[in-house]
């Protein structure tokens, strides 16, 4: 797919998200069924077919406001939007790409403060002890957010019913995924 | 028979009863279900939002481990984790330049040769046969099969079922006596990882589910995913203060009705442990002629509506 790019014209910025992601965005002909079945269109800043539409222009200003955008982190990966395009776009890839760009550009959203905090926590804990540690992550979420008050009613009952666990499962190979993490990180 | 398992964290914490109910099962089939040594988290939601590599190498780890044990087939009954690994097993069979570079990160060798198969495939493929011989309690309840996103979507990697409306688990309730009941929220969004960091999504979406399963009399919803399990369970107090009416049908892992179904006691399967009380009425068996059944009175009453 990177064939035609490969002369010394600058990539335009779909063109570059293309090359990354290998998602065709001038494919998109604008029907809207992505936005008519995304569970959470409601509550975006843009809803799918919007995003397709910036995309689509190229301009680094409507870029921007993507990265900056909740409609990135508000995308619970249904795969809906994909299921449901006649042309198949894989617009669920173009939010992963979107939100990776946003995190290392340092354009998060405000408001998505606590999302990104749950999936920082999420990744420590594997980072830690190589699986998701339920009670590590919830107090580890806690810290980053403040939310000191949140679903304290639950836990107790959640511990009678034997689903938190005191102590985390730590694997034998911790160092191994450790040393995952390390590597992508360089 | 050995067959390859990957738990994944949910299932040694708050998905414990699911990892209980899926064992217990295949004991009943003689089947010992083999948990690949050292299994690491696939990353989930987390690591694909967060980082392209991270995403790919964890289930990759994942993979290598089983292949190194020699290891076939792995049953995941998680869908998060099911569609994660598949998904991965999909883009690194599908480029040799970013498998090579995935099994250099994780350091191990990588031949993407194992089959991973979700709860629903593995009892097709182990069990299903061989479920009418011992079902010796018909699950015999109205029942809203709910697959959620991930077991089914994206079809083009996963080739699994019919995307909007799927019918595999509905055949198996069925099988187990069960009245898989036809419902418009099969496929759709729970909410998913929203559980924590925004759980007003959360009782919205597994809201409209739960009103669409009790407004068809549904009594009980069944899922083959601990994520579902714990929007649908855990959330009922949000789900009903969103809805503002009080729902309690009970939310049941698939494992958990077919064991019902041949015989298997509520606490071997875990039915304990749900945070929604799991009543399912009691019904008057079958076989005796003229007893009153309750449920025929709600369908006769549902098609004089």
């Amino acid at each position: 797919m990177s064939a035609s790019h490969e002369n010394n014209h600058p990539l335009t910025l779909s063109g570059e998200m293309q090359r990354d992601t290998g998602v065709i965005i001038n494919k998109c002909y604008q029907c809207g069924k992505c936005s008519a079945g995304c569970p959470v269109a409601t509550e975006m800043d843009y809803p799918p077919s919007l995003v397709m539409r910036m995309l689509q222009t190229d301009s680094p200003e409507q870029y921007e406001k993507l990265l900056r955008s909740m409609s990135i982190w508000l995308c619970v990966s249904c795969e809906m939007c994909l299921t449901r395009c006649p042309m198949e776009i894989d617009i669920p890839t173009l939010m992963d790409n979107m939100r990776q760009k946003s995190v290392r550009a340092k354009k998060t959203n405000p408001q998505a403060k606590k999302i990104i905090s749950f999936h920082k926590s999420f990744l420590d804990s594997i980072n830690i002890t190589g699986r998701l540690y339920e009670m590590g992550l919830i107090m580890d979420y806690k810290m980053r957010t403040g939310a000191m008050i949140q679903d304290v009613a639950v836990a107790p009952k959640m511990f009678v019913k034997g689903k938190l666990n005191p102590v985390p499962e730590v694997i034998k190979g911790r160092k191994k995924v450790a040393a995952i993490f390390n590597r992508i990180q360089r | 028979m050995k067959v390859g398992f990957y738990p994944g964290c949910s299932m040694k914490g708050g998905a414990r009863e699911y990892q209980e109910s899926v064992s217990a099962l295949a004991k009943v089939f003689d089947i010992e279900l083999v948990e690949i040594p050292d299994w690491n988290c696939c990353g989930a939601t987390a690591a694909h939002n967060m980082s392209k590599e991270l995403s790919l190498s964890l289930p990759a780890r994942i993979m290598a481990l089983a292949e190194r044990e020699g290891i076939t087939d792995i049953v995941v009954p998680c869908a998060a984790c099911y569609n994660r690994l598949s998904v991965v097993k999909y883009e690194l069979a599908a480029d040799e330049n970013l498998c090579s570079k995935v099994a250099s990160i994780i350091d191990l060798k990588y031949d993407g040769t194992t089959e991973i198969l979700n709860i629903i495939q593995f009892i097709d493929k182990y069990i299903a046969d061989k479920l009418a011989e011992k079902v010796v309690k018909p699950f015999d309840y109205k029942a809203a099969c709910y697959y959620g996103c991930l077991l089914v979507r994206p079809h083009s990697i996963l080739k699994f079922d019919r995307v909007e409306d799927p019918q595999s688990m509905d055949v198996l309730v069925t099988k187990a006596g069960g009245d898989a009941i036809d419902w418009a929220f099969k496929t759709e969004c729970c909410g998913a990882g929203m559980s924590v960091s925004r759980t007003d999504t959360v009782a919205r979406l597994s809201g409209n589910i739960m009103k669409d399963a009790s407004d068809r009399q549904a009594e009980a919803v069944v899922v083959a995913c601990p994520m579902c399990h714990s929007n649908l369970d855990m959330r009922r107090p949000e789900i009903n203060k969103f809805l503002d009416e009080k729902i309690d049908i009970p939310v049941l892992y698939i494992s958990q009705v077919l064991g019902l179904a041949v015989g298997l006691d509520a606490k071997t399967l875990g039915l304990n442990r749900h945070m929604t009380d799991v009543k399912l009425p009691l019904k008057p068996v079958k076989e005796v002629p003229g007893a009153e059944m309750p449920q025929k009175v709600v369908n006769t009453q549902k098609m004089e509506a």
